[in-house]
């Protein structure tokens, strides 16, 4: 057994009270959970807490909330482990973020998670005609959707997501996580459509910053950054999408960038990301950042010489791999969600060999 | 040490004064860069969108570069090269067939990825490798009372578990741990950890600079007289675009921006010119006093 300081931050803005901590000591084992340690002080001390939770398993996703500053379930987070990223006392747990909070630990999901999840059109659009039996797809690319499948809709991701912090309106992780489920899903009729949907929302496919928050705040390892970048290949490098938020003409113009002068050179890339200097798009763009071009020229960050000129180029055997690869009739990717990795003990225990139990022996057998 | 050194791309682009300092600052730290002038951008992760298998060989080739080399280790200075880089890697060392398939692209040049080579950013190498009892002892102009929020950059902190981060290695700790061992103060501010919204820059640039404005505002609001970064491309849209950053958040910001290598250089007593501290768009003013103050002081200490 072990003590621990539980912080709860408690607001109930229906009746005024504005956010505010409550501390109580707890003393349970360190293996316990987040959830054992706030429903101990609920059951005994104070039963106005509000938090949503059931399974108490870290299945149905309901009791998400922030602890010591990164969200996860409150079921699946051992007392120790929490306690670890503050002074290995204190607990702090507060509702998740981006979401406006009802009751305590308790956040509106319907008004922000269930509304981004209803718009990618959370279900299978079926290819026509549909098969008098069963559809039969590839072993491998239902393992792919699995990991997107994995999602307990904890809204874990939501909460920490940079890209929705500054805009609400960013379709946000666990959406577009969903909507690679069905993108990926050989069954859907209607990808193309979906993706022309999610690429020209001004707040979908390319508001992403790469920011990784979702990665480490999923419980299932959905890792739903991974999903919108599968969706952003499919979208720009396959389908070839124009969207209106140079999300494709930007990652072409990159990799054009690159395959020419092997490191980057920037004073190509923001034009060329509208569409090119002489572009209609990229010329009020340009005008727009000529106050941050003058002030760089200014400084000596960039000479007129770096920037109109290309003092550097690819070495031919970059140049070779481009187009090595660019050529390729299918792409290659390696999925480590759905080949595993090497020497990884998961690996060692699907050997053949029966791995021998040691039961104790029972208590007669002893004398 | 010796180290196959890969200063990126931005850092010989659009902030010079980043690969300058860093040269500026090896020799007092004991490394001996060698650089891997050959090698390709790391794709920078959109690369790896457009196709993973293009980013994973340049990369392999970098590392088959910097493993020609006898550096002990590679060491970058860009915190997007880090990220990009160990994402590669792990798919790399994931599978031998894999490695072998992108070994075969490499073997026309004659190059030859062999598995887990360890690449680390220069945050990583001062607090791993070099030390920070070393690094105290090379200052010679304290940053006392120079309050500095750290500033890391999400490639270089998140995925915790393919960057190595654990209690062993605390590496989300090392810049406020370098900070205090070069005798600043450590400002903590809610935007240490997140992003700096480069990467949608072009692609949703109100979000982008709000994201900039928001992070440099909050350091303001909790006193910090500068940030330090260690990656360029966070630089860029911290300090070259915050003045258009401050009128996205519509307040007045102006807070100085240094690298990770010019606050070491600074409190080794170098001379802020030698570090490229005018080419920034905001000026160090806080940081220094450009009447050569920093000069008097470390001449100060140095000869009590």
């Amino acid at each position: 057994m072990a003590e621990y300081t539980l912080k709860i931050r408690r607001a109930d803005p229906s009746r005024g009270v504005v956010a505010h901590w409550e501390s109580h000591s707890v003393e349970l084992r360190e293996s316990a959970s987040v959830l054992d340690a706030i429903l101990q002080v609920k059951d005994e001390r104070d039963g106005s807490i509000g938090i949503r939770c059931s399974c108490q398993q870290g299945i149905c996703g309901s009791c998400a909330v922030r602890i010591n500053g990164k969200p996860g379930l409150a079921c699946n987070t051992h007392l120790e482990e929490a306690a670890r990223r503050d002074n290995g006392v204190t607990i702090q747990v507060e509702p998740l973020g981006n979401m406006p909070v009802i009751r305590d630990l308790i956040v509106d999901m319907d008004a922000v998670h269930w509304k981004k999840i209803r718009r990618v059109t959370p279900w299978l659009l079926a290819k026509q005609p549909v098969p008098e039996r069963e559809y039969v797809v590839p072993h491998e690319a239902m393992v792919d959707v699995t990991q997107s499948m994995a999602c307990i809709q904890c809204g874990a991701c939501v909460s920490d997501c940079l890209s929705m912090e500054v805009d609400r309106e960013f379709i946000g992780p666990a959406a577009l996580a969903k909507a690679y489920r069905f993108v990926g899903d050989p069954r859907d009729g209607e990808q193309a459509e979906r993706l022309y949907d999610l690429s020209n929302d001004p707040h979908g496919l390319y508001d992403c910053t790469h920011c990784f928050n979702c990665i480490d705040a999923c419980p299932k390892g959905v890792a739903p950054m991974s999903q919108i970048m599968r969706l952003r290949r499919i979208a720009g490098s396959d389908q070839k999408i124009e969207d209106r938020n140079n999300g494709y003409r930007h990652e072409q113009a990159f990799v054009k960038n690159i395959r020419r002068n092997g490191l980057l050179h920037e004073a190509d890339l923001l034009p060329d990301s509208y569409g090119g200097k002489m572009h209609p798009r990229a010329v009020p763009e340009l005008i727009r950042s000529l106050p941050t071009v003058l002030t760089a020229l200014a400084r000596g960050k960039v000479t007129l010489f770096k920037a109109l000129g290309h003092p550097h180029k690819a070495p031919k055997e970059v140049r070779r791999i481009f187009d090595t690869i660019e050529s390729r009739p299918e792409r290659i990717e390696l999925n480590l969600y759905v080949s595993g990795i090497e020497d990884e003990p998961l690996r060692a225990a699907r050997t053949d060999e029966p791995t021998p139990i040691h039961l104790p022996p029972l208590e007669e057998d002893a004398e | 040490m010796r180290v196959a050194y890969w200063p990126g791309c931005v850092s010989r682009g659009f902030t010079p004064e980043l690969h300058g300092a860093m040269a500026k600052v090896a020799p007092l730290l004991g490394i001996e860069l060698i650089e891997l002038d050959r090698a390709a951008c790391c794709g920078a992760g959109v690369i790896a969108e457009h196709n993973p298998e293009l980013a994973d060989t340049l990369n392999a080739r970098t590392f088959a570069l910097a493993q020609q080399t006898d550096g002990e280790l590679m060491m970058n200075i860009c915190s997007t090269c880090q990220g990009a880089q160990s994402e590669c890697q792990s798919r790399l060392d994931a599978s031998t067939e894999y490695r072998e398939h992108i070994n075969g692209t490499l073997a026309e040049e004659g190059l030859r990825y062999e598995a887990h080579i360890t690449n680390k950013n220069l945050l990583w190498v001062l607090v791993e490798d070099i030390g920070l009892d070393t690094l105290r002892s090379l200052v010679r102009r304290p940053l006392t009372d120079l309050r500095v929020g750290p500033f890391y950059g999400c490639y270089i902190v998140r995925p915790v578990a393919r960057l190595g981060i654990d209690d062993e290695h605390p590496r989300d700790r090392y810049l406020q741990m370098v900070i205090e061992a070069l005798g600043g103060t450590v400002v903590d501010y809610a935007g240490a950890y997140k992003c700096c919204g480069f990467p949608i820059v072009t692609m949703n640039k109100q979000a982008s600079l709000t994201m900039a404005g928001r992070n440099v505002a909050d350091a303001i609001d909790e006193h910090a007289d500068c940030l330090v970064v260690p990656c360029p491309l966070c630089h860029l849209n911290l300090d070259l675009q915050q003045p258009a950053a401050a009128g996205v958040v519509g307040r007045e910001l102006g807070l100085p921006v240094l690298h990770l290598p010019q606050l070491l250089g600074l409190a080794f007593g170098l001379n802020p010119h030698q570090l490229g501290m005018g080419k920034h768009v905001v000026r160090p003013t806080s940081v220094i006093d450009w009447s050569n103050a920093v000069l008097a002081a470390s001449a100060a200490t140095a000869h009590p």
